[in-house]
């Protein structure tokens, strides 16, 4: 993302212009955004026009509009962003009050004004223009029947395929349905991979699975691609990379992204950096219970003694619509910083910030032991339902 | 095709050879041509073994034919003639075919033995063809049709097709000859009625009060459709009687030699071809792994003998003197532990193979060896007989000392683990060798300080279980695959209730429902297969497609409950961090592997008692036994502990370790 203009203080009013250029800036703008901003970006929109007869015609009109946000909506697929509002500014084409939809584009500029700027939101901006671009990663976790083909970028986790069949099992005397299974299993992985996986952008491929797995596909992958001339295989053979996970789920992302053959390559990605983190909270778990703590209530009462070492959240908390649980969770945030802890927000499109969501969202690992604070709060965070 | 003739030359060999196992089978008690035999066992056994239960109720009808017929009405000579030829075919036909029917054949090939059982034999081979085919036609010729329809009506007894049932309507009437046109009108009509189903059909007959006659005929109807459930359990029981049926699971750390073991060991008792055998060896040799030529018994795959490892269960059957097995070979190395669950799943004892070779039993045993993990996976999945098969003694030159090393180490931990004592035996072998496989070992050194049993005779010596037959089918699906012919193959073990070809039946979680067309048992067809057997279903009426591995074949009256949230009441294993909502976790549960999340903490069990001791705790460390509940992604078929011990365990995983296996308590939606 690229930062045109910046007018604004912190925790007061003001405006930001950006243009976004690649897929993930989209994320980017989607937590940055809130009901009751106002954006203003270029659009189309279907103008009718009514001659002088009374004849009837409509034309898209590309125009410049800014509305008043109240429905964001993201498309983790597409990476697509859509936001819907009412006009706020006069207009050739649009009346005032009138509902348009923006859908924000790639490389077209965007103004986004907040009655309020908070801290959290000056670090994603600060975060999304940093120009250090981190290798975007692609993630091919199988076992046998299962696939799920997937790309790492610094704050999202996307899924791109998932294959799914089912696999006979090895019989007395007979395996050939097993592998005919299995080279047709290959087979669809591979043109998973061939269409879901721009290896132009993509520095590195993984291939993780159980057992041998990856061996066996990789094998079959470059035979296949030397059979049938696929360049952009055998191009870019030196990307891919095969790398130990224990099942084909999503989550077992998480596995292969510590894997220290993995970080050797692709140094400190956002990605890995979370699953580091959080691993080291299930870690002070186990040894020091009274060190770790989840839970918004806990983290707070932590805070309040100055304990918190790192705080863990998930940028989930941040895109609330109710005003006032944002700004606690923007407090906290900014006590934490101000005497000294690290805080990680999450993004929760990852895997480990999906689990971090699941975990209320809040964890927090503690300088020093306080005493457990569980028995005297009944209700924290976990909702009953 | 030529897979298709291969597997038919087979069943036929396999005829044969039981025919040498068992010494005395049905087939020369009747004394039929082999290919009827083929064509018609099954039925013909299951008819044995129905005279056999149901022999008062035979008795009663046979009291009552006899005052309808008449061959009281013989000279003395032919009298005495009768007598004698009955004598004779008693011989031959024992118990099987009633004396009513027996008469008949003999006065209409007038007193010739022969004659008679060839009518005889050869009308009940027809008949039974032609019932097979749902033949409904009236056979409406007296004097022979008794001999014909009584094959017929003993066979509609254990089929239960609602064609049958009529026949069985029809057939009756036969035995009164003085049915006038009226009555045969009312029977039609009875007929047509009771295709609607057999129940329906029962309850025509007793809804119509101006049928007095008949009420005593109705017993047998009654009695019969009802005795069809009972006959199943029965006749399974009896059948067991002889032999019981056995799921036996092999398992232990990768390289502990489970392949090779029991492939020497089913080599030696011959169930493998000695021809394969000398393929094996000799291709094996040519790889450079001459000492894998047993395993590659058990490891079918190129991927599993090129590498020398087992990837996936082998399955395969052998017998011992009082038990047919079920033999599973479970996969050792820890990526494929999701394969041995499944496996294990469906056993029901185990063998624990250890290497006794210096170092390689501590590596197996300490953490991050599979033998652990592999004992409390299996007890936590029910088994609880377990016979642990010290490997590899030779290379340890047979040293008791190490033998009770090994053992006292083992038995310390299966004791934690929850087997009792005296469920568990320690038997060392050699498993490459074959030394206290099949026979006990001469082996000076061993024989010096062992004289326990070897393998088969533990094997042998195994407790058989107890089967829940009477409660509702299920069937966990562990493959599914294409055959030849219409529908396709899924295979699982039954894990309660029995099934019968023709029934229809629930698939859940699709929630769909299909009909069984065949059953297959240990590559042969049968009728129906009851709990605990390991059997093949041919289906149709469903697409392949929605069926999975781990789906569960159910009752349509009572199927098993679905959901994606429960409760369960888990037993944390040994684990490096400890469990915390929101931890993503993958649920075995059957041969089903379905990743989930836990959803909360409820509480902290007391490990005997079960009181709380503690509500909503922040994470769960090892060895505590907790009250949580999980949510998986998408629908899981389940049943609570309470109702179905077998169905109501299920293991988690986490990143490749298995961190509590639990019991299902509750199902919320």
């Amino acid at each position: 993302m690229k930062l045109l203009n910046k007018s604004l203080e912190r925790d007061s009013g003001g405006q930001v212009t950006m243009v976004p250029d690649e897929a993930e800036d989209m994320w980017h703008t989607y937590n940055l955004l809130q009901v009751g901003d106002s954006l203003q970006a270029s659009t189309i929109r279907k103008v009718q026009t009514e001659s002088a007869t009374g004849s009837v015609g409509s034309n898209r009109v590309r125009t410049t509009l800014t509305i008043s946000v109240e429905n964001i909506d993201f498309d983790t697929q597409a990476c697509l962003l859509r936001v819907k509002g009412t006009n706020i500014q006069e207009n050739e084409y649009v009346r005032m009050g009138a509902y348009h939809t923006i859908e924000l584009e790639l490389n077209r500029k965007f103004t986004l004004a907040k009655k309020q700027w908070d801290s959290v939101m000056l670090d994603r901006i600060e975060q999304a223009c940093d120009p250090a671009r981190i290798a975007d990663v692609a993630a091919v976790i199988m076992q046998e029947g299962l696939a799920h083909v997937c790309l790492v970028t610094s704050s999202m986790t996307v899924l791109r395929a998932k294959v799914e069949t089912n696999i006979p099992r090895k019989r007395k005397g007979s395996c050939s349905q097993h592998d005919k299974a299995l080279e047709k299993f290959y087979d669809s992985v591979m043109q998973a991979i061939i269409r879901h996986i721009n290896f132009d952008v993509v520095k590195c491929v993984l291939v993780a699975s159980p057992g041998f797995v990856r061996d066996q596909f990789s094998d079959y992958l470059f035979q296949q691609a030397v059979k049938l001339d696929i360049k952009l295989l055998l191009e870019n053979r030196s990307k891919f990379l095969l790398v130990h996970s224990s099942s084909g789920h999503k989550y077992a992302l998480k596995e292969v992204l510590l894997d220290p053959v993995v970080t050797g390559r692709l140094a400190d990605t956002k990605a890995a950096g979370e699953v580091k983190a959080l691993e080291e909270f299930y870690k002070m778990l186990q040894h020091e219970p009274d060190r770790a703590f989840y839970g918004i209530n806990h983290v707070e009462k932590a805070n309040e003694a100055l304990a918190i070492e790192t705080l863990l959240m998930c940028d989930e908390l941040f895109r609330s619509q109710d005003i006032a649980k944002r700004s606690r969770y923007v407090r906290l945030v900014d006590s934490v910083r101000e005497n000294g802890g690290i805080v990680r927000i999450f993004s929760s499109l990852h895997v480990s910030g999906e689990q971090l969501a699941q975990l209320s969202g809040v964890a927090s690992i503690l300088r020093f032991p306080v005493a457990d604070l569980s028995d005297q709060e009944e209700d924290s965070g976990s909702d009953s339902d | 095709m030529s897979r298709h003739r291969n597997v038919r030359g087979l069943k036929y060999d396999e005829d044969l050879e039981d025919d040498d196992v068992y010494g005395h089978s049905v087939d020369d008690d009747y004394c039929i041509s082999p290919a009827t035999a083929a064509q018609f066992i099954y039925k013909r056994d299951d008819y044995n073994v129905r005279a056999f239960i149901e022999e008062p109720l035979e008795e009663g009808e046979e009291e009552e034919e006899p005052s309808h017929n008449n061959h009281p009405t013989l000279p003395g000579v032919d009298q005495a003639r009768l007598h004698s030829c009955l004598d004779r075919m008693r011989e031959v036909l024992g118990e099987s075919v009633s004396e009513q029917v027996m008469v008949d054949a003999v006065l209409s090939s007038q007193f010739d033995t022969q004659q008679a059982l060839d009518l005889l034999l050869s009308q009940e081979g027809k008949q039974t063809s032609k019932i097979k085919n749902k033949d409904a036609a009236p056979l409406w010729n007296p004097p022979i049709g008794k001999v014909k329809d009584q094959p017929g009506r003993v066979d509609c007894d254990i089929v239960p097709k609602v064609a049958k049932m009529t026949v069985s309507g029809k057939q009756i009437t036969g035995f009164n000859i003085p049915s006038t046109a009226a009555e045969n009108d009312r029977l039609r009509k009875n007929e047509t009625l009771g295709s609607a189903g057999l129940e329906a059909s029962s309850k025509t007959n007793s809804a119509n009060p101006a049928l007095d006659e008949p009420t005593a005929l109705q017993t047998p109807i009654k009695s019969s459709s009802k005795a069809k459930q009972q006959i199943d359990v029965k006749a399974e029981l009896e059948k067991r009687g002889g032999k019981q049926l056995l799921n036996l699971v092999v398992i232990g750390h990768v390289d502990a030699g489970k392949s090779t073991l029991m492939g020497h060991f089913l080599y030696l008792l011959g169930n493998v071809n000695k021809r394969i055998m000398h393929k094996y060896e000799q291709e094996s040799k040519k790889a450079g792994k001459a000492s894998f030529a047993f395993a590659w018994v058990l490891d079918e795959t190129g991927e599993e003998r090129e590498r020398g490892v087992t990837m996936d269960v082998g399955m395969t059957k052998f017998e011992t003197n009082t038990k047919v097995i079920t033999l599973m070979d479970a996969p050792g190395h820890k990526d494929f532990i999701p394969n041995m669950i499944t496996g294990a799943a469906q056993a029901d004892v185990a063998i624990l193979v250890v290497d006794a070779s210096r170092g390689e039993f501590e590596a197996g045993f300490e953490a991050g060896g599979q033998t652990r993990e592999h004992a409390l996976l299996v007890r936590s999945l029910g088994v609880t007989q377990l016979a642990v098969a010290v490997n590899k003694m030779d290379q340890v030159n047979w040293h008791p000392e190490r033998f009770k090393e090994i053992s006292n180490k083992l038995g310390q931990f299966l004791k934690q683990a929850g087997f009792k004592e005296s469920d568990v035996a320690y038997i060392p072998t050699a498993g490459l060798n074959g030394e206290n496989l099949t026979t006990r070992s001469q082996v000076h050194e061993l024989k010096a300080w062992y004289n326990g049993a070897c393998l088969i005779e533990q094997i042998d010596s195994f407790k058989s279980l107890q089967r829940p037959v009477e409660k509702p089918f299920r069937l966990s699906v562990s493959d599914v695959f294409k055959d030849q012919g219409s529908g396709f193959c899924v295979t699982g073990k039954i894990k309660a209730g029995y099934v019968q070809s023709g029934d229809r039946v629930l698939v859940m979680p699709p929630n769909e429902s299909c009909t069984v067309k065949g059953i297959t048992l240990h590559d042969e067809p049968v009728d129906w297969a009851a709990a605990g057997e390991h059997v093949t279903l041919t289906v149709t009426g469903v697409d392949i497609i929605k069926i999975n591995v781990g789906c569960i074949f159910c009752d349509q009256k009572a199927p098993i409950k679905t959901c994606t949230r429960f409760r369960a009441r888990v037993l944390i294993f040994n684990i490096d961090l400890p469990i915390t909502q929101g931890l993503p976790v993958l649920l075995h549960y059957q041969t089903v592997s379905e990743p989930g999340t836990i959803r909360r903490l409820v509480s902290v069990l007391h490990k005997s008692t079960g009181e709380v001791l503690k509500k909503k705790p922040k994470c769960l460390t090892k060895g505590q036994n907790a009250l949580i509940e999980l949510q998986t992604h998408r629908t899981v078929a389940l049943e609570l502990y309470k109702d179905f011990k077998e169905l109501g365990r299920f293991m988690l995983r986490y990143a490749g370790s298995t961190i509590a296996a639990g019991v299902v308590t509750e199902i919320k939606e």
